[in-house]
């Protein structure tokens, strides 16, 4: 097959076709799947073929709405299609019945309808007006949702392999002005310019050269990429195959964790099917180019994402970082020159192929261009995946996307970046979010992870659960990041168990500099700033653990006390037999008292007691 | 030959291009430290004792995986330097036991003389300190993980000059450990029991078992010999204490084998002072060996091969020598047989 647009008017055909009827599409994200998609989906299943319903029951992948899951879109033909959360096998039959029998929507159920041309329901908020969609943009997540992600006919329809076709017949260096015109940067958290990035590699001298797609994503609380890949896998394809075209590779590998069976099950499909259509494999189109992909299982160390030590464990090497200069650029893949980029840098490059750099360059701020993919988590009302051109403030992220705080309670501090971000606090709301802004507020883009925490969280503990977490990936090759975050960690310990001295603020600041300055990777370079940044704005945090001994958040255990408030208690008893270590103790009606030394501050006894008198503090 | 000028601790040095910043400072004569640097071995930048500041890095980098450049402007030893240098010091201190009082290495290490230099102390952050049993299981090379730095010399000694890559890291983070596969002990590994990993190490975390407490590193005399044992010619330093050689190190200026020797080289020269040794020849006299002199057994020797060259011809005598026989041994060999018996019977173990 040398002419996609041959094919490409059956396909829009088809998929036409498969638009004006009646469907019901079910999200099998992993999320999806979590939340018991498939269940659903079987019901769903069950249901048309026992009322004999003539709709289509297709699948889709994560919209982004991971609070609500499972989620199900009923799209009847010329009326807003809805999309509904929270659906279970026990309530498929009430939304087959209102919004498919008697064609009236299930508001209560609804999330979101999509209204295109049609009159839109009242009290269901429209996508991309209102609600979670409201201050979004879907760019590189436009089919996250809305097609089948196991369909290249989908695929297709909707817009895709088109960039390659137009690529292909482009100069590889307007190519590369192209991706430089739209001031793509990085998505994996360097935020390097691409086509930067890809002018090197194209201008570096080598007999083979490597396409590698960093699809390794370790940050915790990360699914930006995990969420591309199961739901626009053939667009990360395209983009490397361009990339590949363009800076002059003829093989490409994905290096996706082993913990991302289903990102790989649709990779490997969307591959197949690929090269069934002649779109992958010998003589592209007809173009001459030849372009194979392959997938490398890893292993799920958090350092095999930097770069260097990523293409080591491609190599069957262990998986260490190698000092750079050579950069993978020069001396990459087995030496050779290789352009290695993020799952969602690869997926932006066929919508800025299709639409211009100038397009992609309108969104976003003066340095940072174009659209973000985050995943918010923490204590927020939704928790999910969101696409926001840069420069949009930290504030809007939380209130108006992630629709604020969970259970009324107060923002605190939000950590962008992953273990090697930072923490912001409540001043920096007003913050856009582009690549200088978070720097110099001392956190970092990173890869789009934004951890939100409420008044209940306590800063210093937090910093501890990301140096716990850099200390245990860390891969061991230099000292000062094999033992300094070690010593970082239990100093963090020791402070948070309430064992913490006057001298550790300052050691914790001496031994993060050096780190920074010396450690060889950006692993280590980086591992101190949760440390650094919750010491620059929760500074009194730290100072009441060691000074007064407390955990102003009380989240800290060792830190607590709990108290038996004498006007209140009177003196029932029933606190003494929740408590499992026997630490309280008292005449009946009389106040009872804790006794603090026993007391393994459990907190079982406070929801016990009726009155109300027992307090931590 | 192209070359770059720069300045280091205000001083200008020109170098070949290529040259690292490590190797320019040094030829400035300033001081840089290292543990994981050894210009017979790739870099790692690993150890990071070596960084230095350079006007416009964004970090410390490690000076010797940085390629010196023209205009590159470099303190060794500015503020930050030393307190980075210390701060990696103080580290690896605080994971170390401290027993350099009875340290086999004590006099010859690496984290003893910088510790000294840059005045450090173990105690700075405290904490868990790594604790494995000593691993005594090879015949010949005790290995002490806990006084380990992780530098990597060993192993890459091992994979990159003998060729063997027996041991490699393990394991992640702090809980990192030089290992064989799966961590079993040397003794059931493929290690040949080179000693290589030992000759490169900059601690005490490999030595030779049969050295232990036999001398402080100040008390032995070298005395550079070549290897009796085979016709390589290896050199390498007898380890000599009041008159008695009790061990063998090997030499990174020996012409033939630099720091590599065989196990045989390295650890077998026990020998020498052993009580079972032949010292004076011996000639069986009636059934039974009797000690002899030189002159006695020699004059035995020639007489019979001259009683057998006589009775059935010089053709009858043939001599075959060895490989392991240096050059000078195997002339002599076939010069006496050609000359003196009258043949050329001459054979030779590696000839086929
Ligand atoms: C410790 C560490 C982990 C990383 N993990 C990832 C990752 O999971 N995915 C990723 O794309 N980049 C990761 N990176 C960044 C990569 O080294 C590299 O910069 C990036 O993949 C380049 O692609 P880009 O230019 O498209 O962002 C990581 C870097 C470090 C230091
Ligand atoms: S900074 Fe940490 S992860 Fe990076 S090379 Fe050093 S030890 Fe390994
Ligand atoms: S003794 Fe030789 S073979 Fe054995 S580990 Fe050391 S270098 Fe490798
Ligand atoms: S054993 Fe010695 S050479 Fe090997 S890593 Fe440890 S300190 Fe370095
Ligand atoms: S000597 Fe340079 S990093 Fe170890």
């Amino acid at each position: 097959m040398s002419n996609l647009k041959e094919m490409r008017s059956g396909i829009e055909e088809q998929y036409k076709a498969k638009l004006n009827r009646p469907r019901i599409v079910v999200g099998l994200g992993t999320c999806g799947i979590a939340a018991g998609g498939r269940k659903v989906m079987k019901a769903i299943q069950d249901e048309v073929a026992n009322r004999k319903l003539d709709v289509d029951v297709d699948f889709s992948s994560c919209i982004g709405m991971c609070f609500a899951e499972p989620v199900v879109e009923i799209a009847l033909p010329g009326t807003p299609s809805v999309i509904y959360g929270g659906v279970y096998p026990d309530n498929v039959n009430k939304l087959i019945e209102g919004h498919l029998i008697n064609k009236t929507p299930v508001t209560e159920m609804a999330e979101i309808q999509i209204a295109g041309e049609a009159k839109p329901y009242d009290g269901i908020p429209v996508m991309e007006k209102s609600g979670y969609y409201a201050k979004q943009v879907r760019s590189v997540t436009s089919r996250l949702g809305r097609t089948n992600p196991e369909s290249i006919g989908d695929y297709i329809a909707t817009g895709g392999y088109a960039a390659l076709e137009k690529a292909l017949a482009m100069d590889r260096q307007d190519i590369i002005n192209e991706v430089k015109k739209s001031g793509l940067r990085g998505r994996g958290g360097g935020g390097f310019p691409t086509g930067n990035k890809w002018q090197f590699v194209h201008d570096a001298v080598g007999d083979k050269k490597y396409i590698v797609c960093n699809a390794d994503e370790g940050d915790p609380g990360a699914f930006m990429d995990r969420s591309v890949l199961e739901g626009d896998p053939h667009a990360v394809l395209e983009g490397m195959m361009i990339a590949g075209y363009t800076i002059g590779a003829n093989e490409g590998v994905i290096y996706c964790r082993a913990e991302y069976p289903l990102a790989i099950k649709r990779l490997n499909l969307a591959i197949e099917e690929a090269e069934k259509m002649g779109l992958m494999g010998d003589n592209i189109l007809g173009s001459g180019f030849n372009f194979t992909v392959r997938i490398k299982a890893g292993a799920g160390a958090f350092v095999c994402g930097e770069e260097t030590a990523l293409l080591n464990s491609i190599e069957g090497q262990r998986g260490m970082p190698r000092v750079r200069p050579p950069f993978p650029a020069h001396k990459g893949l087995w030496q050779k020159p290789t352009c290695l980029n993020n799952v969602e840098t690869f997926a932006n490059i066929p919508f800025i192929i299709r639409n211009g750099g100038e397009w992609y360059a309108a969104m976003g701020t003066e340095k940072s261009k174009g659209s973000k993919v985050f995943c918010i988590t923490g204590k927020i009302n939704h928790t999910g995946l969101c696409e926001v051109p840069m420069g949009i403030t930290l504030r809007e992220i939380v209130e108006d996307i992630a629709g604020g705080i969970k259970d009324g309670k107060k923002f605190k501090a939000v950590q962008s970046g992953g273990p090697s971000g930072g923490c912001l606090p409540t001043e920096k709301l007003d913050l856009p979010v582009d690549y200088e802004s978070l720097t110099a507020a001392g956190a970092i883009m990173g890869s789009g992870g934004l951890v939100f925490m409420d008044e209940t969280t306590c800063m210093v503990d937090v910093a501890k659960f990301f140096l716990n977490f850099t200390q245990l990936e860390s891969c061991g090759k230099c000292t000062p990041c094999r033992e300094g975050t070690k010593r970082m960690l239990e100093t963090l310990i020791r402070i948070t168990e309430g064992a913490g001295v006057p001298e550790d603020i300052p050691k914790l600041e001496r031994l993060a500099t050096n780190i920074k300055a010396s450690a060889l990777c950006a692993l280590g370079q980086t591992a101190p700033n949760p440390v650094l940044t919750t010491l620059k704005y929760f500074r009194e945090e730290y100072e009441a653990h060691i000074m007064d001994r407390k955990c102003p958040a009380g989240a800290c255990a060792a830190l607590l006390n709990y108290t038996i408030l004498a006007d209140k208690c009177v003196g029932c008893g029933v606190c003494v037999k929740a408590c499992p270590v026997q630490a309280i103790s008292g005449e009946k009606k009389t106040a009872h008292v804790i006794n603090s030394s026993t007391c393994i501050k459990c907190g079982a006894c406070v929801p016990k007691c009726k009155f109300e008198a027992i307090v931590k503090a | 030959m192209p070359t770059v000028t720069l300045t280091i601790d205000g001083q200008q040095v020109t170098v070949p291009k290529g040259t690292t910043v490590l190797e320019a400072a040094w030829k400035a004569g300033s001081f840089v430290p290292t543990f994981c640097h050894d210009p017979e071995l790739t870099k790692p930048g690993a150890c990071r004792i070596c960084v230095v500041e350079i006007k416009g890095a964004r970090n410390l980098p490690a000076s010797c995986v940085t390629a010196a450049a023209e205009g590159m402007i470099v303190e060794t030893a500015s503020p930050a330097v030393i307190d980075a240098r210390k701060t990696i010091l103080e580290l690896m201190l605080d994971n170390h036991p401290e027993d350099c009082l009875t340290c086999h290495q004590a006099g010859d290490c690496k984290l003893q003389d910088y510790a000294y230099f840059y005045n450090v102390k173990p105690g700075a952050f405290g904490g868990e300190c790594k604790n494995y049993e000593i691993e005594d299981d090879n015949l010949f090379i005790v290995r002490n993980m806990n006084k380990c730095i992780l530098c990597g010399k060993c192993l890459r000694a091992c994979e990159e000059k003998q060729g063997r890559a027996v041991i490699d890291f393990a394991y992640r983070g702090f809980r990192t450990k030089v290992a064989t596969a799966l961590d079993k002990p040397l003794a059931d590994s493929v290690c040949v029991s080179c000693g290589t990993c030992v000759s490169v190490c900059p601690t005490g975390a490999l030595t030779e078992k049969a050295m232990l407490g036999s001398a402080r590193k100040w008390e032995v005399q070298k005395v550079r010999t070549t290897c009796p044992f085979c016709g390589v010619g290896c050199n390498f330093d007898l380890n000599v204490k009041g008159g008695k050689v009790i061990g063998v190190t090997s030499n990174a200026a020996a012409p033939a084998n630099g720091r590599d020797l065989c196990v045989k080289g390295r650890f077998g020269t026990d020998y020498v002072h052993s009580p079972k040794r032949l010292t004076k020849p011996l000639i069986k006299k009636n059934g039974e060996f009797v000690e002899s002199t030189w002159d006695e057994a020699l004059d035995l020797v020639a007489s019979k091969f001259g009683e057998i060259k006589t009775k059935f011809g010089s053709d009858s005598i043939a001599a075959l020598s060895s490989a392991r026989c240096t050059n000078e041994d195997n002339y002599v060999m076939q010069k006496f047989m050609r000359a003196v018996i009258g043949t050329n019977n001459v054979d030779h173990c590696a000839r086929t």
